[in-house]
């Protein structure tokens, strides 16, 4: 009858009675609360009634009852996880009904005559245990045979890992990347490719210690010099003052630089003067425009006549064809 | 360009893993946090909440300035820090002229703001404040029971709302077996009108009946409070169909051998490979076989029966 009277959610433990209803509020805080929990017992042990009543097993720790699925009805947390899109090489596989077969992971090596892993550490035929490897016809002269078959695997490598991000970026695409992958952009978007830091090169290292130790008001003459440290590349002024006042010999040199500076300028502005290119080109467009005027001029009495005469004539030479 | 990130350590994968999406979820963590003004109450309250949820909770004590849950751009930084701490409830309380005491409980789904509820809290009386034996002391992490009473849980739709927040609030985890010495303690949780629920927190006591049934007698232990429904903000449809899918949907996988029948229940088929009697290779050491074995049974018949002559003689 209780249960009737209560529903009971047992996956959560919950009883709700919906058809209570006070009358009247108490007044005093006291009484509230007491008139709640006796409803509350009751709610509660319509509860206990029905989960004492399902099968226990016995435990040490006390009988253990197994809940029912709770029947109200609550949000997840997340979004349910989303099946993997397949990748290229299952698309491909699938279109040619290509089967996987299982493998065994030990595979009997003929070089050695023992039982070796397929894949990893110490496996069959592994590239690295040939010591010889015989010439071809089509082998180019002065290349390692070697070194080209580790750069091939390198290769190979190189080019799965790049299927696989392909792949993986599919899944994020469809929002099933697996749990543990995440993928990092390493360059911004937009901007396009933004360089990883780059290593400072030694001889730059050298350059900016340099130009530290020389940025004191001795210009690091006094400054202890770290070990392996040189000295610096550029020591002495850069600037040279020549006397001004005339003097023996040194008189004629500063003389010299200013008159060097203004033939230098007199020259370039020289040249603005007559620019023999500028003019050349002038000279042509101007003789360009009047040919083109007189032209016009002829044309405009007979052209008028002759266009459509041409016109005819090829029309009919194709008929006759 | 984009590049693969792995967890490097074992350690990271699991903590990685742990956060993903999964078909049987585990339980919802709580983000416990408040604006930049509170109140006495308030701050009590949010502490006695995450009493109540310490085993799956986490508590920031800073303020927080940029969190107005029901405005636009006022929820950014919350999921952000849902996101950061993986909690998919949260208790917000902030205390302003307009809305002192102001308690908003809420849920997120994907780390996005599924629905709200404003409260203001009213009559609070902690947990210090009740008397009873410290015996019934409930533990951290039981599962609790749930009472609702009234007809406004029903009706009203902000009830309704509320009632669904407390109990994904407060329920815990979701579990199959439940240890019936374990169960300890209820929310009472009253509509005294439209707007206003009584919410209380007792212990329970198990008490002898004479029956296997227990009786059940409930021990305040505190906190509790009124709540006063102000604003509410429900999910809109497309999130909660999307929230709602659950395992049960997804077609279970099936087991070999293993059929259902009405009458004689769950029946398993075992298939038992040919024994192959005739073509076993007999080892030679069987016990039997053994030539001296063999050889000691004989002498022992023979002494028996020269014991047996003797008898006879001596008779």
């Amino acid at each position: 009858m209780e249960a009737e009277k209560y529903q009971i959610d047992l996956g959560n433990l919950m009883a709700s009675d919906p058809t209570h209803h006070f009358d009247s509020i108490p007044s005093s805080r006291e009484e509230l609360t007491k008139a709640c929990l006796e409803r509350g017992t009751e709610l509660v042990q319509a509860i206990a009634n029905s989960l004492f009543a399902l099968p226990s097993t016995d435990d040490p720790d006390g009988p253990i009852v197994r809940l029912p699925q709770p029947t109200t009805k609550l949000p997840r947390e997340k979004h349910l996880p989303k099946p993997k899109p397949p990748t290229k090489w299952e698309l491909f596989a699938k279109m040619k009904g290509i089967k996987q077969h299982k493998k065994d992971k030990r595979v009997f090596d003929e070089q050695t005559g023992t039982w070796k892993r397929r894949h990893g550490y110490d496996r069959v035929n592994d590239d690295k245990d040939i010591p010889i490897i015989e010439a071809k016809l089509s082998d180019e002269p002065g290349e390692d045979p070697f070194s080209k078959r580790k750069a091939e695997k390198k290769q190979r490598v190189e080019k799965q890992e790049k299927n696989r991000l392909q792949n993986l970026k599919q899944a994020a695409k469809a929002g099933a990347l697996p749990s543990h992958v995440q993928l990092a952009a390493t360059a911004l978007p937009i901007t396009g490719h933004k360089e990883a830091p780059k290593k400072a090169s030694k001889e730059e290292l050298e350059n900016v210690a340099g130009m530290a130790a020389t940025a004191t008001a001795s210009g690091g003459k006094f400054d202890k010099k770290l070990p392996g440290e040189k000295p610096p590349k550029h020591t002495g002024k850069y600037r040279k003052f020549l006397p001004v006042v005339e003097g023996k010999g040194m008189s004629s040199q500063e003389k010299q630089q200013t008159a060097k500076i203004l033939d230098q300028l007199m020259s370039k502005s020289s040249h603005d003067i007559l620019d023999v290119n500028k003019a050349v080109t002038m000279f042509n467009v101007k003789k360009e425009k009047q040919r083109r005027k007189d032209k016009e001029r002829d044309s405009s009495s007979t052209a008028s006549k002759m266009k459509p005469k041409n016109k005819s004539f090829k029309k009919t030479s194709k008929k006759k064809h | 360009m984009l590049k693969i990130k792995t967890p490097k350590s074992q350690r990271a994968k699991r903590a990685v893993e742990k956060r993903a999406p999964k078909l049987v979820e585990n339980g919802k963590k709580t983000l416990i946090l408040h604006g930049t003004k509170t109140s006495d109450v308030l701050n009590s309250v949010l502490t006695q909440i995450y009493h109540l949820k310490r085993d799956n909770a986490v508590k920031y004590t800073k303020k927080n300035d940029k969190i107005r849950p029901f405005e636009s751009g006022g929820e950014t930084s919350l999921e952000f820090f849902s996101l950061k701490s993986d909690c998919s409830l949260f208790v917000f309380g902030s205390h302003s002229k307009k809305r002192p005491n102001n308690l908003v409980l809420g849920r997120m789904f994907d780390h996005h703001i599924y629905d709200l509820v404003e409260v203001g809290v009213n009559n609070f009386k902690p947990m210090e404040s009740f008397d009873y034996d410290k015996k019934l002391t409930p533990l951290i992490g039981s599962k609790p029971f749930f009472a609702f009473i009234g007809e406004g849980f029903e009706n009203v739709e902000e009830l309704k709302h509320l009632k669904e927040v407390l109990l994904d609030l407060f329920r815990g985890e979701v579990v199959e077996n439940l240890n019936l010495a374990g169960i300890d303690h209820v929310f009472v949780c009253t509509a005294l009108s439209s707007t206003t629920v009584f919410f209380s927190h007792c212990a329970l006591r198990l008490k002898r009946s004479g029956t296997a049934i227990p009786r059940m007698e409930l021990v305040e232990v505190g906190p509790s409070m009124d709540l006063v429904v102000r604003r509410h903000r429900l999910p809109n449809d497309s999130l909660k169909k999307e929230a709602m899918k659950t395992t049960s949907d997804q077609h279970k996988k099936k087991i070999k051998n293993v059929s259902s029948d009405v009458l004689q229940g769950k029946i398993g088929k075992i298939y038992i490979p040919d024994q192959k009697v005739g073509g076993i290779a007999l080892s030679n050491d069987i016990k039997g076989l053994k030539r001296e074995r063999r050889e000691a049974k004989k002498m022992k018949n023979g002494g028996e029966n020269e014991a047996k002559k003797r008898k006879t003689e001596s008779e």
